[in-house]
């Protein structure tokens, strides 16, 4: 589908009156089966959007635990390819759970943005998240994914001034990611009064939804910033556990997607759990 | 109407043709405008400039020596060779020409935390001693496993009051080092000053660096005409990320003078064991910039091989890709055992033990200098001195020190 199924998502969640989940675990991370079925269970643990990793050898914003899932992603084969399969897979399950696709830009520009796109669309991605495509770099990827009707989530940061904003919300579809902290994820956790202050002045600004993410780890984090954004967004919380489950040749343990699903229903914001 | 040039580029989206750009995250991307703007008005600052020149007269050593190699010149019977003996500067290398202005930099943008990669450790020394000199504090990201085949400059660093930060993550060697740096940069914008080592990175990184480095070819150019009385014929010098070799280039890339720029060919371009971009790599983006990067067919950046450290990066700097690519300058793979045979035969000839580095370029000049007339004028960069490399050396050759 494209940029419309986030779109009926957050309209869909706004009637409900809350906001969402968001997950981010690594496309084949620790290895292709287990990753589906993690993505599988996702939905119904309580993730309203799906953010997938796109393994990547230098991934230079993120912090050890996203790293070590590109590098265990990698030396299991992951492959762009392979990635837009397992969308492809999710999909013939679930057609309304936005799937976003975040990472790097260089195995896309290889691939070749035209065709990337196109694939990306025909597997069932909603949206991308690309860390290193500033607004300065918007006509390598932005502006073609949105004239195909893909979501271009853009990054707001707290180095973003108000005329950076404007620069950034340009071209922005889907929703904005305000990233919490100035620094990679994973790490620090970020304070909820400079975060409400800066979410307040993106939303005077525009009228996309605003996710929050970097440093949110835990059921409290997710409701904390639940109350001042549109979308939390927790990742390296989740690959933590995916880390701790798996033994020193790389297996997972049988129990690793069941004990995600039951992290991730911690986070849950649906109505009747919290 | 602005010239037919070679030296107009980068555009005000920092490209050299497709190549460059300001491929970062957005917590970055303030930091880099910023860095833009001081550097413009830098450039505008007879005070600078002065500052600038002071130093490196007073404290590098300035100007380099342009020395005429008349032993090797001799045994390869063809052109005429000189060495830019930029391996006499104060740390033994090119690199501290940058390093000075990168500082300079640093302090007028009221940043007192420097950071920096390093892969042989010469940028990294080079960074901890302007940062002695300014009173700085010296944070140096450096591969484990160039920390152990650089011991050193390990300790060098150390001395001169940096914190060495091991990267274990990834190869270990100098493109970890650059992801763990701008990790730090990330985490600490308010007060950190990200001096990059190469003429490579976002915008405006791969222009100060070259200008800061146009010190090599100003001087060259100055220094053949009394020697001389004319320009040289050709140029040539090693190519990692490229910074020494921009710097002698630039200033002659207008003038009718061929180029050569030696790329690291490990074991041989044709196996996976290599570090040259241009001849093995394709274009790609990595480090904030598009350039020519060694990767899989899935866009996954690869290992690269050298035996010199300093060489041992998959990517080059995007003036580089882009003068390939426009056919100015002609890039060249020299391999590992070829860079030992000059080595030895630059220190047995001239008396200079050279950086393997710069073995890399005399290689090439011993190719290519018998294959001349001997009213050809060569000037060839000599960017380091090989005391750094005798471990190496001595492994390599299977002789105990």
């Amino acid at each position: 589908m494209s940029v419309k199924r986030i779109e009926q998502k957050f309209a869909d969640l706004k009637k409900q009156g809350r906001s969402a989940l968001v997950t981010f675990t690594t496309a084949g991370d620790p290895d292709y089966e287990t990753a589906l079925n993690i993505l599988n269970g996702l939905p119904a643990a309580g993730a309203d959007i799906i953010e997938l990793g796109m393994p990547f050898s230098d991934p230079m914003a993120d912090g050890p635990a996203i790293q070590e899932a590109s590098i265990r992603a990698l030396s299991g084969g992951m492959t762009v390819i392979k990635t837009l399969q397992m969308v492809q897979d999710f999909r013939a399950q679930d057609q309304t759970t936005p799937i976003i696709l975040m990472g790097y830009y260089n195995p896309i520009y290889i691939y070749g943005v035209d065709k990337f796109l196109a694939d990306a669309l025909a597997t069932g991605v909603d949206g991308l998240i690309i860390v290193d495509l500033p607004p300065e770099e918007d006509v390598e990827l932005a502006i073609p994914a949105k004239a195909v009707g893909m979501g271009c989530i853009h990054l707001a940061t707290p180095t973003s001034d108000e005329a950076r904003l404007d620069q950034i919300l340009k071209n922005a579809t889907g929703f904005l990611y305000y990233v919490s902290i100035a620094g990679i994820t994973g790490t620090r956790e970020p304070d909820l009064g400079p975060v409400k202050a800066a979410v307040d002045m993106i939303k005077n600004r525009a009228d996309l939804p605003v996710a929050v993410g970097f440093g949110i780890k835990t059921p409290e984090n997710v409701r904390a910033f639940a109350k001042i954004a549109d979308a939390v967004v927790v990742g390296s919380a989740i690959v933590n556990i995916i880390t701790d489950n798996i033994d020193q040749e790389g297996l997972a343990n049988p129990e690793l997607g069941s004990r995600v699903h039951d992290f991730v229903k911690t986070l849950s914001l649906r109505v009747g759990k919290i | 109407m602005t010239k037919n040039t070679y030296r107009s580029g980068p555009d005000i989206e920092g490209r050299f043709g497709k190549f460059g750009g300001r491929f970062v995250a957005e917590t970055l991307m303030p930091l880099i405008l910023d860095l833009e703007k001081a550097y413009e008005a830098s450039k505008n600052d007879p005070s600078f400039t002065r500052e600038f020149d002071d130093l490196l007269s007073e404290f590098v050593g300035r100007p380099s020596p342009l020395y005429f190699a008349e032993r090797l010149t001799e045994q390869l019977g063809g052109a005429k060779i000189y060495f830019k003996r930029e391996e006499l500067n104060h740390t033994g290398a090119h690199k501290i020409n940058n390093c000075i202005g990168q500082i300079l930099l640093a302090r007028r943008m009221g940043k007192d935390r420097i950071i920096a990669e390093t892969g042989a450790g010469q940028h990294g020394v080079a960074t901890a001693t302007v940062c002695a000199r300014f009173g700085m504090k010296c944070v140096v990201y450096m591969g484990e496993k160039d920390i152990e085949r650089q011991k050193p400059n390990v300790f060098r660093m150390k001395l001169l009051g940096a914190e060495v930060v091991p990267v274990t993550c990834g190869s270990q060697s100098l493109k970890d080092a650059m992801n763990e740096a701008m990790r730090d940069w990330v985490a600490n914008v308010d007060d950190t000053f990200y001096i990059i080592g190469t003429a490579a990175g976002p915008h405006p990184y791969p222009e100060l660096v070259r200008d800061f480095q146009c010190v090599i070819g100003n001087e060259t150019r100055e220094q053949i005409m009394t020697k001389e009385g004319r320009l040289p014929d050709s140029l040539v010098a090693c190519v990692g990320g490229g910074s020494n070799a921009i710097g002698l280039f630039h200033p002659f890339l207008d003038d009718d003078i061929d180029m050569y720029g030696v790329e690291a060919a490990g074991h041989g371009v044709d196996t996976d064991k290599h570090a040259a971009s241009l001849t093995g790599g394709k274009p790609g983006v990595l480090h904030g910039n598009r350039t020519y990067l060694l990767m899989d067919d899935d866009g996954q950046i690869e290992e690269a091989h050298s035996i010199s450290a300093g060489l041992d990066y998959p990517g080059i700097g995007p003036e580089h890709s882009w003068l390939h690519e426009a056919g100015r300058v002609k890039y060249v793979p020299v391999t590992d055992g070829e860079a030992l045979k000059a080595f030895q035969l630059c220190t047995e000839l001239e008396g200079i033990i050279p950086a393997l580095e710069s073995a890399h370029a005399i290689a090439y000049v011993m190719q290519l200098a018998p294959t001349l007339p001997t009213d050809h004028i060569m000037v060839m960069n000599l960017s380091g001195r090989g005391d750094k490399d005798i471990f190496t050396v001595a492994k390599a050759l299977g002789a105990e020190i």
